[in-house]
């Protein structure tokens, strides 16, 4: 049995960020809804991807690999008539994690800059297929998606046709995937997986497969990173190589970086202020992206913690990781 | 045969324009330790600012000399504010700030020149098209063939038999020792920089006679430049020469044996290069 060190704050905060996701949809207008439906969905590809980054030290570079077959699954068995959206989870969650077990066998063995590039290579791969194999993906069109079957739980039968429903659809899914990965970082798993990252040569020499543990990491990260792309073709109708595509891949990256790499938080937040942000400078100018560039340059610079993770450290005085 | 021919000219000039930017990519990552992800932009920047001089004193020659060294004086500024305090930083730290400054630069020649396609026309001298074995072709390909060797060669010789070339090596080599024996090490990475700035936006000049001009035409070359440095082996400049010509080919030919799977090819490569030969297929060495 684990026991679970939780601190106060920790479990009053998340407390009260739960509970205010849960009611916003009444209050905040449906616009926002929808972009607060995106940020958790991107939050998940972001806390998944730091698995990797914050806690394993391993820079990714093909998420959107694993994100891309997530969608592509759940587009092509929604096209084909699949009615049960337990299964279409299930199956996407497979896809990416099955993916993501065989690019992490082979690139784990990598560090820094050349993980970054092999898990690249790979995820480009993926993203050459989707583009290219057009009879089943439908090319750089992307898979469109009609219906959204109805959701049979509890004797109730739920629709999401609505964005208030799709985002409580969201909402759930994306709460007790966090709360799976809060786990797996709490646990002796997550701990020994921080040890990789300070110093795998030690890791090993007390007994410890370096390999094997993050071998099992990048696949953990890969099956959350699936499940937010199934989510997300549901909530755009719609699977994109785009999605796939090393830039897509990036934002992710920028995520946890603007929120922090190193607490468990910090990359749901930086999802936040990246939509947030593109949302308030979209309005004034279309250039959103030379704004974002302005942003990460001092983030980069100046806050090595993230904006989440130096505000935690400011208010809590507690040491992040 | 015919074919073949110019499957060849084609992957050639495009391999060298490509050894161009993964040849200064190189540099910088042997030297300051930085994949520099806004390497491609500043290849796009050096094609603008060339068609800019171009607009201004109508030649060519003028926007391809002007053009790169203005280039440069940006390059020098991103490196003594902005690069210079990520060198001790995690590797995530640096490709972000990099990938920060690509979204700089690609979004500001969009806001400046617009998001349409720009053409330069080629110098009168290098216009038109010669007959070899009886198959037409661009002059101008021809040209960049023989300069990729040309510039290349210069270069070589550059860090081989001069002494700041020799520092730079040993900058790349040791920078701590460097710095023991007397070299101003954040000099070097500075110059260092403005010498692979200064390629890049060249090999962006000499591209726009070649291919339309859009923000985005770095973003496709820093890809291929990525995979040209890893394969040669990072920081090998004869790497970078042979993964060039290598990637130059394989993009021509590739459509004849690949067919649809042409685009997955040079990941194919990168993935089994890395797998096989971590460092590369050359030995470390500028």
């Amino acid at each position: 049995m684990i026991v679970l060190k939780i601190k106060y704050h920790t479990l009053i905060l998340t407390g009260i960020l739960v509970t205010l996701l849960f009611l916003s949809p009444l209050v905040i207008p449906v616009y926002w809804v929808i972009l607060l439906s995106e940020i958790l969905i991107m939050g998940l590809m972001a806390v998944s991807f730091n698995l990797l980054l914050g806690y394993a030290g391993l820079l990714s570079f093909g998420q959107g690999a694993f994100f891309g077959l997530g969608a592509y699954t759940a587009a092509l068995m929604l096209q084909a008539g699949y009615e049960n959206l337990f299964l279409i989870f299930l199956a996407g969650i497979l896809v990416a994690m099955l993916a993501a077990l065989i690019v992490g066998f082979f690139s784990v063995r990598l560090d820094e800059i050349f993980f970054a590039m092999i898990t690249l290579a790979f995820g480009m791969m993926f993203f050459s297929i989707a583009h290219n194999w057009r009879d089943v993906t439908g090319g750089s069109d992307g898979l469109p998606v009609f219906n959204l079957p109805n959701l049979q739980l509890f004797g109730l039968d739920l629709t999401f046709y609505s964005p208030i429903s799709m985002y409580y659809l969201i909402f759930t899914t994306v709460l007790i995937a966090l709360f799976l990965l809060w786990l797996v970082v709490h646990s002796p798993f997550g701990l020994i997986l921080k040890a990789t990252r300070e110093n795998k040569q030690r890791v090993s020499f007390v007994g410890g497969n370096v390999r094997k543990l993050r071998i099992v990491a990048f696949t953990i990260s890969g099956a959350f990173t699936g499940l937010a792309g199934v989510l997300f073709c549901l909530f755009n109708n719609m699977a994109t190589p785009e999605f796939m595509h090393w830039s897509f891949s990036t934002k992710p990256i920028i995520m946890a970086i603007i929120g922090g790499t190193g607490s468990f938080f910090g990359p749901l937040f930086g999802a936040g202020i990246f939509f947030v942000l593109e949302q308030i400078i979209i309005r004034y100018t279309e250039n959103w992206m030379f704004f974002l560039g302005i942003i990460l340059v001092p983030v980069v610079l100046f806050f090595p913690q993230g904006v989440f993770g130096t505000l935690q450290n400011r208010f809590f005085k507690q040491r992040s990781k | 045969m015919d074919f073949l021919l110019l499957n060849i000219l084609n992957g050639l000039s495009w391999g060298m324009l490509l050894f161009l930017i993964a040849v200064g990519l190189t540099t910088v990552f042997g030297v300051l330790g930085v994949l520099n992800f806004a390497h491609g932009s500043l290849f796009m920047l050096g094609a603008y600012l060339c068609m800019q001089v171009m607009q201004y004193f109508d030649s060519f020659w003028l926007g391809l000399l002007l053009g790169p060294l203005c280039a440069v004086i940006i390059g020098v500024l991103v490196e003594k504010y902005l690069l210079k305090r990520v060198y001790n930083r995690d590797v995530s730290f640096q490709l972000l700030l990099t990938f920060a400054i690509l979204l700089i630069l690609d979004d500001g020649v969009r806001m400046i020149w617009g998001s349409g396609y720009h053409v330069v026309d080629p110098p009168e001298l290098l216009a038109g098209i010669m007959t070899i074995a009886g198959q037409d072709y661009p002059v101008y390909r021809l040209f960049l063939i023989v300069i990729g060797p040309v510039i290349g060669g210069i270069l070589w010789s550059f860090f081989h038999f001069t002494k700041w070339g020799k520092i730079i090596r040993a900058a790349s080599f040791d920078n701590i020792m460097a710095e023991g024996v007397g070299i101003n090490v954040p000099l070097i990475y500075t110059l260092v920089f403005a010498l692979g700035t200064w390629l890049a936006a060249l090999g962006g000049a000499l591209a726009a006679p070649q291919q339309s001009l859009v923000p985005s035409m770095g973003e496709k070359i820093i890809i291929e430049s990525f995979i040209v440095v890893v394969i040669g082996g990072m920081g090998s400049f004869p790497g970078a020469f042979v993964g060039a010509l290598l990637l130059g080919l394989l993009g021509s030919f590739g459509t004849m044996f690949a067919g649809q799977l042409q685009m997955a090819i040079p990941y194919l490569l990168l993935a089994a290069v890395l797998l096989i030969k971590p460092n590369g297929l050359f030995k470390k060495g500028v």
